[in-house]
């Protein structure tokens, strides 16, 4: 019985080393390429034939140039502030209203919002630049970052599910003790909901922090060929273009684990969160 | 006491829940003419900031109607009749353009101004029904709500319009207002032959939705494909990356896995990567040359200057695509399993073993059916989600390879890519705008029919 036991287990870990092996070799290719000294995109050998720093290094100096990465990292961070404080203030809102609030148009706004995700995210894409354009918000680059924290945070209002599913879950008798005390609504919303939603703000704030990061698409369309106002995204994604891809593949891949590495941190930090928001909207 | 404190809340909350309808049969003179003169019933009862406030906006649509909203709804009818034109001006030698009309923006503006007539019927009701409310408190002398007393309310019995106010103008606006115009280009000719401002595009009814079904047409050829790639992707994509991933939680849970956080950590790695940056490096590793094949070939198990052709070949392709997707799915289900999986009762599974169940019995009979419970709203949200998965697709193999056989699309083009390429690329929003109905209707479709029958949608408050 227990030599079975051991067999069983020594496979269970042999797989898993196995499977982590292969889940992690890509991240690890991306590293080893970030560090690589020869140029030029593809290579017929894997491992380098002599490492650099040059990569990194280079990418703090592109200032002036088309290809400007510090400047790219600041425009996607002050984006993705800005638009992540909207976004979890909108989500906040909409969820505790349709958790807690009974209000006559209650039902028919979940339904409005089932249907209005049910339809492809970038189908009105077109239209929203017409409107953009219409409202004056694309004739100057910093405009184009305003017009580009509103698109990322007007429309969040629909991602309310998860909240929702999390506020379902505090008991309802803990609102009514305030309501007995002479709290208002909307003082125990503040008071009373907020400091006991931590990790389910946590996990609004952080979705809503990586949209900017990983958005090309939107940001794209929007900033057309204004390199100097770029985020991250489609920062990156323009030095794989034909005209700079040879000599600018390796710093790809440094920019990568660059923008990597903060991410992974803010993520790791707040595993917690995520996996208690996902399982908590579930089980809601 | 009690009971008559009870009562009197009733009475003072009846007028505000009135209908419309209600309040227009049985309001006075006063509170009918409030329909249309905006805050007039407020106003003569000294409800001063209330009334303006409902008057302001009723003296801004009409200034708004008369300058510029009524061209625009006669424009949307027509969609503009004078076509930019050329003249060539011998003096200069150049050509000169004539100012026409654009198009897509006499759409636009009708459909805003539609929607800003929409708002107004709202603000009128509002205004009828707050001066019968007025009116039914002077009747019954009670207390007329003061400026301070609305701003009050909305702490409390109104603290929904408050919180609720923002996020729904930009839902609005920026959600609504577009889809309701990209609805509505699905009829109109607006093309790659009919682009604004130099062409006009007019209404064509359902003959975008007749090209794209008739028999023999080579949009008929591409769209039956493409849905049915669609499908067998979304259902894969979510089945794999379900099943592999609820197996590697349980894998990890196990009670004999040693350091959980370990292995937990070393999947996570690649949920935490940008996505884009994970799915460009797949497409360097899979290409022609890359160093998967380049691995293949120190092996000897290709020639050397052979390769696979990942993303060239459709069948490969898509296989590629699949495999990549569990790559990137698995770690996502692998999280949010894990979480629901400690949940499970263990009493259950004491239950099972002292019957005797074997293992494996014990996932099929226990862990899997209340998996499946717990997760079917998820299961749905990722099936949605994959076919809209826009990212995969586009990163990886941007729907290559091209077929000649269909209309700019791809053999891995989902409805979605090709939506982009016709819309972006190609510019034929028309028909990108019935790809996006077709996409809804199919999506509605697949949702309606689970989603209503899942618990959680049928006792929603069953929590509280």
């Amino acid at each position: 019985m227990k030599t079975k036991r051991f067999i069983v287990n020594s496979a269970c870990h042999i797989l898993l080393a196995f499977l982590s092996f292969i889940w992690v070799l890509p991240i690890f290719y991306v590293i080893l390429t970030s560090f690589r000294k020869e140029g030029g995109s593809y290579k017929s050998y894997i491992w380098p034939k002599e490492y650099t720093l040059d990569n990194y290094i280079n990418l703090f100096h592109g200032g002036g140039t088309n290809i400007d990465f510090v400047r790219w990292f600041t425009n996607t961070l002050v984006i993705a502030i800005f638009s992540t404080l909207i976004s979890a203030f909108f989500v906040l809102c909409v969820s505790y209203v349709m958790s807690r609030l009974r209000f006559k148009m209650r039902k028919k706004f979940l339904n409005i919002a089932l249907i209005l995700g049910m339809f492809p995210g970038f189908m009105s894409m077109v239209a929203v630049y017409y409107i953009l354009k219409g409202l004056g918000f694309l004739e100057t680059g910093v405009l184009k970052q305003v017009a580009l924290v509103i698109v990322y945070s007007a429309g969040s209002g629909l991602g309310f599910y998860m909240a929702k599913g999390f506020f379902d879950m505090i008991p309802k008798t803990i609102d009514e003790a305030a309501y007995i005390d002479g709290a208002t609504k909307w003082d125990t919303f503040i008071h009373i909901t907020i400091p006991m939603s931590k990790p389910i703000i946590t996990y609004t704030l952080i979705t809503s922090f990586m949209g900017p990061w990983v958005d090309y698409i939107f940001a794209k369309v929007i900033m057309g060929n204004d390199t100097k106002y770029y985020t991250i995204a489609i920062g990156l994604w323009t030095m794989l273009e034909k005209e700079y891809v040879e000599y600018y593949y390796t710093q790809f891949y440094a920019g990568c684990v660059i923008i990597s590495i903060p991410l992974l941190i803010l993520f790791l930090l707040t595993q917690s969160c995520y996996v208690e928001g996902v399982s908590g909207a579930v089980k809601g | 006491m009690g009971i008559f404190k009870k009562k009197q809340e009733l009475i003072y909350s009846k007028p505000a829940d009135a209908s419309t309808a209600q309040a227009f049969k049985h309001g006075d003179l006063i509170t009918r003419l409030s329909f249309f003169i905006f805050g007039l019933g407020n106003l003569i009862n000294k409800q001063i900031v209330r009334g303006v406030v409902f008057l302001l906006f009723e003296i801004g649509y009409l200034a708004y109607m008369i300058s510029f909203g009524i061209g625009a709804l006669g424009d949307m009818i027509t969609l503009g009749t004078v076509e930019q034109g050329e003249v060539y001006n011998e003096a200069l030698g150049i050509y000169e353009y004539s100012l026409g009309d654009n198009s897509m923006l006499c759409l636009l503006y009708g459909v805003i101004t539609l929607f800003i007539t929409a708002a107004i019927v709202f603000i009128a009701c509002m205004s009828g029904k707050s001066a019968y409310a007025t009116q039914f408190r002077k009747e019954k002398n009670m207390h007329i709500p003061s400026f301070r007393d609305d701003l009050k309310s909305l702490t409390e019995e109104n603290l929904h319009s408050m919180l609720l106010s923002l996020p729904i103008i930009g839902i609005i606006v920026f959600t609504i207002v577009p889809l309701v115009f990209m609805i509505l280009i699905a009829f109109t000719s607006y093309d790659r032959d009919h682009q604004p401002p130099g062409k006009l595009f007019e209404w064509v009814g359902l003959s975008n939705f007749t090209a794209m079904f008739s028999q023999g047409g080579k949009l008929a050829a591409t769209f039956w494909p493409v849905l049915s790639w669609t499908l067998i992707w979304a259902v894969l994509a979510t089945s794999t990356c379900y099943i592999l991933g609820l197996m590697l939680a349980l894998l990890i849970n196990r009670k004999g896995t040693r350091i959980k956080g370990f292995w937990r950590f070393m999947f996570v790695l690649s949920v935490a990567v940008p996505q884009f940056v994970t799915l460009l490096s797949m497409r360097t590793i899979f290409n022609a040359n890359g160093p998967v094949n380049v691995l293949l070939r120190d092996f000897g198990i290709i020639g050397a200057t052979e390769s696979i052709p990942f993303f060239t070949n459709p069948l490969y392709a898509k296989i590629t695509i699949i495999c990549i997707n569990i790559w990137i799915g698995v770690p996502f289900t692998m999280l949010s399993t894990t979480g629901i999986l400690q949940n499970i009762p263990g009493e259950l599974y004491e239950a099972a073993r002292i019957d005797g169940a074997s293992a494996p019995t014990i996932f099929r009979k226990i862990t899997l059916p209340y998996m499946l419970f717990v997760m079917t709203p998820n299961l749905i949200t990722s099936f949605t989600g994959n076919i809209n998965n826009f990212n995969v697709i586009f990163l990886l193999s941007g729907g290559g390879p091209d077929s000649m056989d269909y209309y700019y699309a791809g053999k891995t083009d989902l409805l979605i890519t090709w939506l982009y390429r016709l819309t972006i690329t190609q510019k034929d929003y028309n028909l990108g705008a019935v790809i996006g109905i077709l996409t809804f209707i199919i999506l509605a479709t697949v949702s309606l029919l689970t989603y209503r029958h899942t618990g959680s949608y049928k006792d929603e408050g069953a929590f509280q």
